[in-house]
Formats: structure tokens, C-alpha cells, sequence
């Protein structure tokens, strides 16, 4: 049947359902179609932090957004246009998220009595007029799916359980995905299965040919695809990237990569995938706690490997004590902290960035180590790479800070060149590199902590290495030949030079990126700068354009070096009136740009659990013109 | 049964450690750093038991690694000229499995204490035992806390009046061998430091057993527990030591029975660790089970093996599967 079609240029769409609904495969498989399709996209998966929370009710509630567009975007959404609702308790759940308008498809078949009371309806929304002000489409998915795959002969419950994919095909077909790669994808994942493949497969087709056959949805819509840089793509989630990340700097710095790592949300997909890549030499350990999981990297890194541990904040609370001695033993170790909603175990699912200052300062004694925060899913990658280069180039444990946002959200990404990735030197010491007064034909020992002139890292010497036997603990060491010491004036000097070791990091960051276009006008331009970091880069981005289009200059600059911070920060922090620092805490980088620079920055802290839109960041920005 | 049971080799924990062909003495184990222990510490004759008995090893000095955690003989690295890293409280057993797992060629020692291995790393201790790691433990009992000055530890006997415990400790004491045992330990013996043959003997079968191998050195702390192993010295001591051998008829209660070390059922093993007079030192188990580096390393060789391709190619791979699509 002929129908009227509509373009748009960009769609949010929310499927939400019960934690069993399969919900975060649905959203997942539409997002890898539109990947395919062309369009660019950004997802914000939510779920609970219970496995399966009770049935039907508004904790156990789980939600996939997706945003694809035909420009390049830069957030999940802020608002869905669209809420696929697979129960009342989703439907109630997400409500208060949508604008006026916005089209509602719910699933009426779990419309009922019980249903409605476990969601905490009185009277049921369908028919009390309270939707009045949405488009919404009574769709009986779950009756439907029942009906079309009872050729296969399956329980109620098993047949009733591919309504998530009849909900899929009816939406590619309202917004013309292509469906190959999530037929090829069920063929795959049921291939032992094969009446639940086969029942999956019809349900997906029939819920595609019930768009296309009945009159419930008057109009498709058709997205074109977003102009996108030449190359080859995938979509890739947060928690991937890093973990290819890594994978790529044990491969570029000829290094054999361990992970020690105890499971943790929104961690764990790392130790996965890692887990996955034996045959990188990649060694993964499971250890009896984040303690042993980090001591273990730490043991591994002296003996010669990439030494990784990954977690959340709970578990870089535990490991304190170990980055400590990592400082002090200069060796080189890579402390993933995926950050979640705290204090204590607060938000385990939701995202937060309120683990800078713990980065920063969250140790005994002076013991600065490098900060690295990856700005995007994707970005983790890059971010990874660098993170590895600090850490083997000083000789330093090094903090990657992502967030529960980067890990689960994801967006397509542009598969680098190999060639394009920067190669590592590990340098292992060989030689001895120190002249005793006995010897008379050059170095005769080796002095575990004489630094190199320039970068001030001390030689990385493993065991196995003749002539190079030394021992190093975390009691202050005496400067050069590394022995205890408890002489005051080297304390002060070692504390000196820890601290400028990593502070010579900053001579090799590239410039700063400022995005302020109105710069080149010459008049003046904007009077008001945003500074973020981390996963606050899209929303602010995105904040920033609502600005821009509304006719106000306003200049951006993101920072993935927190510590040390690039050294031109300061001058440019100058060139604006107003600054503006968006943060998922309480003021962090505020603080921190506040101590170091004098500068009178301005926080925009919200502490949801969920990525900051890019409404209040246009509105805070909006304040400050 | 009437085979004698015997401590045959039971593959050697340091198979994959390159050898030396040098002549080797105690002096090219002993580093040029001044020992700081209390005159009169135990720990001293370990140190020099464990200098002269590593030459007999015949190993490459640089492929032995010594992991010390926080606390007196936890200053033990620092005074053997081998690879050594001093770490923190408790965390030794952790850093080392770290270490074995990533380089089979090196021989890993950790050196704790009570405290360090009982208390604060109580967990580290059982997961490696467990794990089977290849690591060689030496845990120096002294029933007391050295370096903090003098507070009951976590073996120290029930009631016992310290800094910390004016009118008597309320704690229960972990007995050492019975906790690794109980952990599944493969290898568990006992000595003490006064004792250099019997000292020495025991690290010698320690050193040459595969998988995590914990030695109990009982250790006199003249300064804060002094004479706490006294009956257990000198030619008095005979009656109140159980000095164990493979084939030695022992009885606990009304049981008598043959020490066997490698009887992979533990029970008799367990009874034996639980009798207080006489004292038995030796060995206590030595059994044979697969160790967790060699079967990490194991999984990651025959995944490598598996595969033709170059590691760069592999990561060519790696960063293009699943669904990719390309633009123009
Ligand atoms: S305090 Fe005791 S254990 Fe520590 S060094 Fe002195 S004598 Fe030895």
C-alpha cells in the first residue's frame, strides 16, 4: 500500500520494557541497522542494577535510547521523539521524558488489572484520557507474536518472549532500517536453538509486514544517511573501544598485556572481552579482590608486561594504597576506573564523574599520578593508547577515566590505520648505567632510580636482566641508587622530582582545540568559554550549537589531560570573561581550575545518574552571555 | 599398603628457570646493604640459611625474584642481591602470583610475616594456596607484631598481655599449617630458625616443588616475644619435637598412622598439623596439582599457536570485525 513518507533529519527513540523484556538487544540491533544504514547515531542504555528486579514493576523497568540522524550528533537526545512501551510500569517510567506530541506505541497486550496496579496506576492510561496530548498506537505486540509463531509449537512464555523482535521489525519498518544484519545476527545467536531462531526471525518479519499491511501508522519516516569522512566503520560501545585500546598498545609497544581485575559495574565487559584475546599473549586474572587485582598488574608490570587493572570507584577506593606504591616504585600500570554514581555503592548502573579529585588526590602522601579522560564510546580507544603511553614512557601508574556512559553508550567509529597509532618504546634497561669509583672502564652498576635527563623516568629493568639485579620497595629511596633513605633533603628532593616527572608530561601534549569559531572575526567574538572533560563532551558540544544557532558566540575547549592540564589551559582561560565548567559532580575541574589558574569558573553540576542534556547546558550558557 | 610412601620429585618448581654455569657463594647473594635487624633476630639466621642455600639452586642470580610485604622480615630483599621488591602490607602473595604468571622463567619467593600473611593479607595467602601458584612462601612466626613495637598478632596464644592487650588477648590464634591445609594448600611444611639442616632442608623441597609452597619458620623476636620457641631448641628439646619423615609411624589421641606427605586426602595431614605436643615440623603435604601460571600460560600458548597470523595482522582483525560498513 502506498504511504505517505516523511523525512526528518534526526529521531530519538526510547524502547522500554521489563528488565526480561530483552530490551537492550532490541535497541542494540536497531542501532547496529542504522550503523549499516549510514546515519549517524549515539545510545544511552539504562537498566536496573538488579538482574531481574520484580516483574512488572517501575525499579525493574529497563530503557534503550537511540538518536540517529542524517548530520553528524553528538548526544543520545535529550527528549525521546518516540517511547516504544512494552508494559505500564515502562510507560509510567518514562512519561515524565517525553515532550508533548511525542508518538507512543505501547504493547496493550500487559494493559491489565494486576499489570497496572504494579505500576501504580489506579485507572488504566490507555483509556483515562491522561495520553490525550500524544500520539500513541495500541499495538497487542505480545498477542500478535503468540499468534504468528504458534506453528512452532513453544511454550506460551518462550513464544510470548520474541515479542521484543516484532517490535523491532514494526519500527524498521516505520523508519526503513534494513533487516539483513538482524537476521543474519538471530541465525547466528540461535543457531542451536533452532525453533527459537526460526520463531525470533518470523516474529521480526511479521512485525515488519503488520506496518507494512495495516493502516495503524499512516506515515514512514525515511532518515538519510549523515554525510560521513571516508573510511571504514563499525559502532562500537565505550567498554570495546577501551579494551581494544589496550589490546592495540600491548601490540604496538611489543609488550604482553595483564589485566588483574575482580568484577565490577560497569567494568566487568572489559575483563570479558580482554578475556577473549589470548591470542594477543593478552593474560587476563580473576583475583580474589581489587587489591589482588591491582597488586597482581603491579607484579606483572615490574616483570615486564602492560600491566592493567580495571574498575569502578568503589574498587579505586581499595586500590589506593597499591597506586601509591606504584608511584613510588616508578613502574608503569594502567588503573581503568569506569566511574559510577557514589559515594559507597550508590548508582551502580549510572554514570557520574565524581572521581577526579579522587584521581587526583585520592592517596597518602604526595603522589601525583598522570589523568586521562576519553570524551566519547569511541574515544575510549584513543584514550587507551595514550593512557598506555604515559604510563610506559614515565614510568607511572596512570588513571583512565571513563564513566558508565562511555562504557554502554556507543556510536560508529572510523577503524584507524595501524599505522596511524602511535608506537610505544618500552626501553627496558640492559645495561648498567653507573659508574662506581672502583671501576675504571665505565658503568659497572646499575642505579635503579638515575633518571632519564629529559622525560626524568627511571630505567624500567625487569628480572632476567643480568647485572641489573636491584631491589626497590615503597620506603623512600635515596635519588639514583635507590637505596632506603631517610635523609630529609632527599625526601624533599624525591618529592620534587615525583612531581615534576609528571608535570614534564604536558611538554608533549599537542595544543588545545578550542572550537570558537567567532575567534577568526577578529571583533572581539565570544566572551564565554565552556571547559569540559570526559563524557560531558557531547552534551556540551551539543549545548554549544543550540547557542550558536540562537545567534550567540560561545567557545568550547575539552580537556582529556586532567593531570597534568596542557599547558597553554591557563592563557587560553584568560582570552575569556565567563567560564563555564559543566560537570556530572559537584564541581571538580572546577575546583581544580579554580586552584590552579585564579580563574572564577562557573559550575553547571547535576548529579543525575544520566548524561547532562544539552538544553540546561544551552540555558547555563545562556546565563553568562 | 606397605610401600614405604617416599617424597619423590614431584616436578620441579624451578624446571623453567635458566641455570648458571658460575661457581656460586653465599657472598654473591648478599647485597652491600647494611642488615637492620635487632641483634639477636631470628631473622638473621634465615637470612644466612637462605644466602648460603641458594647457590646450592644453581640458578641465574637475576632470575630470582624475592616479594616481601610490610613488617620485620619483610626488610628481607633488601639484603639478598637478587631481584627484590618490598611491597605493602599484606599484598605480597598478590604481586607475586603477578609476577609467576607472567615469567615462568623466574624463581618467585615471598617473604611475610604473621601479621602480613595472616592478618592484613589473610586473603591473598589463602587465594594463592588455593590458585597453587608457583611461589615459594617463607612465613616467618614470630606470634607477634615486631615493627609496630609489640601488639599481639594473629598467632600469638590466647590471653597473651601486650601493648595492645594489657589484660590479655580475647583472640583465638590461626594456627599457620592447619590454615593452609585447610586452603588446599599443596606443599605445607613447618621448621624454625635455630635449626640451619632442618631449615635448609625443608627450602630445599620447597624450592623444588611445583605450585605454592608454604614454609612456617617458627622465629624468635627477642625484643617483644623472647623464648616463645625456647622449649623447641637445643638438645632438651627432643621429646617436644615431632621431627616428620615420609614413613614415619606418628599418633594423635588414639590414632597412630604413617606420615604420608603426598596422600592427596588431607585428614591425616590435618590431625597431624593440630597436635601441639609434641611440636611436629617438616613436612606436612606435599601433593602434585596442576598450577594456575602454567595453566594461564597454557591457555594463552595455545591460543597464540593457534594462529598464523602476525599480531599486527590479528589486530587488523580485531579492530574490523563484527558489522562494519565502509564510506567512499
Ligand atoms: S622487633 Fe623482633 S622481629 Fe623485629 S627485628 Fe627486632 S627482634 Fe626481629
Amino acid at each position: 500500500m502506498p504511504r505517505q513518507v516523511t523525512r526528518l533529519d534526526r529521531v530519538v527513540i526510547r524502547f522500554a520494557g521489563d528488565s526480561g523484556d530483552g530490551m537492550q538487544l532490541t535497541g542494540t540491533r536497531f542501532t547496529q541497522e542504522s550503523a549499516i544504514f549510514g546515519n549517524d547515531l549515539m545510545t544511552l542504555p539504562n537498566f536496573p542494577a538488579e538482574i531481574r528486579a520484580p516483574q512488572g514493576t517501575i525499579p525493574g523497568v529497563s530503557s534503550f535510547q537511540i538518536h540517529f540522524a542524517d548530520h553528524d550528533i553528538l548526544t543520545a537526545g535529550d527528549a525521546p521523539d518516540v517511547l516504544v512501551a512494552m508494559n505500564p510500569a515502562a510507560l509510567r517510567a518514562n512519561l515524565a521524558d517525553l515532550p508533548k506530541g511525542a508518538t507512543i506505541i505501547v504493547d496493550t497486550h500487559d494493559f491489565t488489572g494486576r499489570n497496572l496496579a504494579k505500576a501504580g496506576y489506579d485507572a488504566d492510561p490507555l483509556e483515562s484520557g491522561e495520553l490525550d496530548a500524544y500520539q500513541l498506537h495500541r499495538v497487542d505486540l505480545t498477542g500478535m507474536t503468540v499468534e504468528a509463531v504458534k506453528e512452532f509449537g513453544l511454550s506460551r512464555k518462550d513464544a510470548a518472549r520474541a515479542k521484543n523482535m516484532f517490535a523491532l521489525g514494526l519500527l524498521c519498518w516505520l523508519y526503513g532500517r534494513p533487516t539483513e544484519s538482524t537476521i543474519g545476527f538471530l541465525e547466528r545467536q540461535f543457531a542451536r536453538a533452532p525453533e527459537i531462531r526460526d520463531a525470533n526471525i518470523l516474529a521480526f518479519t511479521t512485525g515488519w509486514n503488520f506496518g507494512e499491511t495495516t493502516e495503524t501508522f499512516a506515515v514512514r519516516y525515511e532518515i538519510a544517511p549523515a554525510a560521513q569522512a571516508p573510511g571504514t566503520y563499525r559502532n562500537i560501545t565505550g567498554n570495546l573501544a577501551l579494551a581494544h585500546g589496550l589490546v592495540a598498545a600491548a601490540v604496538r609497544s611489543g609488550l604482553p598485556l595483564f589485566l588483574g581485575s575482580y568484577p565490577i559495574t560497569p567494568a566487568s565487559d572489559i575483563l570479558h572481552e580482554l578475556s577473549r584475546q589470548k591470542v594477543f599473549g593478552v593474560t587476563t586474572f580473576q583475583a580474589e579482590d581489587e587489591i589482588a587485582g591491582i597488586g597482581a598488574a603491579l607484579g606483572a608490570a615490574y616483570a615486564g608486561s602492560l600491566g592493567v587493572t580495571t574498575t569502578s570507584g568503589p574498587g579505586v577506593s581499595l586500590k589506593s594504597e597499591a597506586i601509591g606504591l606504584a608511584v613510588a616504585l616508578e613502574l608503569p600500570l594502567l588503573v581503568v576506573n569506569v566511574q559510577r554514581g557514589g559515594p559507597s555503592t550508590g548508582l551502580p548502573t549510572k554514570t557520574e564523574q565524581a572521581d577526579l579529585l579522587q584521581a587526583m588526590y585520592g592517596r597518602n602522601g604526595e603522589a601525583p599520578i598522570p589523568i586521562v579522560a576519553p570524551s566519547t564510546p569511541s574515544d575510549c580507544f584513543a584514550a587507551a593508547l595514550e593512557a598506555a603511553r604515559i604510563a610506559i614512557t614515565w614510568r607511572t601508574p596512570v588513571m583512565l577515566l571513563s564513566d558508565g556512559y562511555l562504557a554502554n553508550g556507543s556510536e560508529p567509529w572510523r577503524i584507524p590505520d595501524l599505522d596511524d597509532l602511535p608506537a610505544i618504546d618500552p626501553g627496558f634497561a640492559t645495561t648498567p648505567n653507573h659508574t662506581s669509583k672502583a671501576s675504571s672502564n665505565g658503568a659497572d652498576e646499575f642505579w635503579p632510580y638515575q633518571r632519564d635527563p629529559e622525560t626524568l623516568a627511571r630505567p624500567w629493568a625487569v628480572p632476567g636482566t643480568a647485572g641489573l639485579e636491584h631491589r626497590i620497595g615503597g620506603l623512600e629511596k635515596g635519588d639514583g641508587h635507590g637505596n632506603i633513605s631517610y635523609d630529609p633533603a632527599n625526601h624533599d628532593l624525591m618529592v620534587h622530582t615525583r612531581a615534576a616527572k609528571v608535570a614534564r608530561i604536558a611538554d608533549t601534549l599537542p595544543p588545545l582545540t578550542v572550537d570558537d569559531p567567532s575567534a577568526a572575526r577578529g571583533d572581539g567574538g565570544a566572551r564565554v568559554l565552556v571547559v569540559g572533560w570526559g563524557s560531558t563532551y557531547g552534551p556540551i558540544a551539543a549545548g554549544v550549537r543550540l547557542v550558536r544557532g540562537a545567534g550567540h558566540d560561545v567557545a568550547q575547549v575539552h580537556l582529556r589531560h586532567l593531570n597534568p592540564l596542557p599547558r597553554d589551559l591557563g592563557e587560553i582561560l584568560k582570552r575569556y570573561d565567563r567560564v563555564l565548567v559543566p560537570e556530572m559532580n559537584l564541581g571538580q575541574l572546577s575546583l581544580l581550575l579554580r586552584a590552579r589558574y585564579l580563574v572564577d569558573a562557573v559550575g553547571l553540576n547535576v548529579v543525575r545518574g544520566l548524561p547532562l542534556t544539552s538544553g540546561e547546558i544551552a540555558d547555563a550558557i545562556e546565563e553568562l552571555l | 599398603m606397605t610401600a614405604e610412601p617416599s617424597l619423590h620429585p614431584l616436578g620441579s618448581g624451578l624446571e623453567l628457570v635458566p641455570t648458571s654455569h658460575e661457581p656460586q657463594s653465599g657472598k654473591d647473594y648478599t647485597s652491600d646493604q647494611e642488615v637492620r635487624w635487632c641483634p639477636g633476630c631470628g631473622d638473621y639466621a634465615v637470612l644466612k640459611a637462605v644466602q648460603s642455600f641458594l647457590p646450592d639452586l644453581g640458578l641465574r642470580r637475576e632470575n630470582i625474584v624475592f616479594v616481601s610485604g610490610i613488617g620485620c622480615s619483610s626488610r628481607f630483599p633488601y639484603y639478598l642481591d637478587t631481584f627484590g621488591m618490598h611491597s605493602i602490607h599484606g599484598r605480597a602473595p598478590a604481586i607475586a602470583t603477578g609476577i609467576a604468571v607472567s615469567r615462568p622463567d623466574l624463581s618467585v619467593w615471598v617473604v611475610t610475616g604473621d601479621g602480613d600473611a595472616l592478618s592484613i593479607g589473610g586473603n591473598h595467602l589463602i587465594h594463592a594456596l588455593r590458585r597453587n601458584v608457583n611461589l615459594t612462601i617463607l612465613l616467618f612466626n614470630n606470634r607477634i607484631y615486631g615493627l609496630t613495637k609489640g601488639q599481639y598478632s594473629p598467632t600469638s596464644e590466647a590471653g597473651k598481655v601486650t601493648k595492645s592487650t594489657p589484660v590479655g588477648s580475647i583472640d583465638h590464634p590461626f594456627n599457620p599449617v592447619s590454615l593452609a591445609l585447610g586452603a588446599e594448600a599443596t606443599f605445607v611444611a613447618r621448621t624454625i630458625d635455630s635449626d640451619r639442616r632442618h631449615l635448609t632442608s625443608v627450602l630445599a623441597a620447597a624450592a623444588a616443588h611445583r605450585g605454592a609452597a608454604l614454609v612456617e619458620i617458627y622465629q624468635n623476636c627477642p625484643i617483644f616475644n623472647d623464648g616463645a620457641f625456647d622449649d623447641l631448641r637445643g638438645p632438651a628439646s627432643d621429646d617436644r619435637i615431632l621431627r616428620l619423615e615420609p614413613g614415619l609411624d606418628v599418633t594423635v589421641g588414639d590414632r597412630t598412622w604413617r606420615h604420608d606427605p603426598t596422600a592427596v586426602d588431607p585428614s591425616d595431614q590435618f590431625a597431624l598439623s593440630r597436635l601441639e605436643d609434641p611440636v611436629p615440623v617438616g613436612i606436612f603435604r606435599q601433593v602434585e596439582r596442576a598450577t594456575y601460571d602454567d595453566e594461564a600460560r597454557e591457555q594463552v600458548a595455545s591460543a597464540v599457536a593457534a594462529s598464523t597470523a602476525t599480531r599486527e595482522e590479528r589486530l587488523a582483525g580485531l579492530l574490523n570485525a563484527g558489522d562494519t560498513w565502509t564510506v567512499v
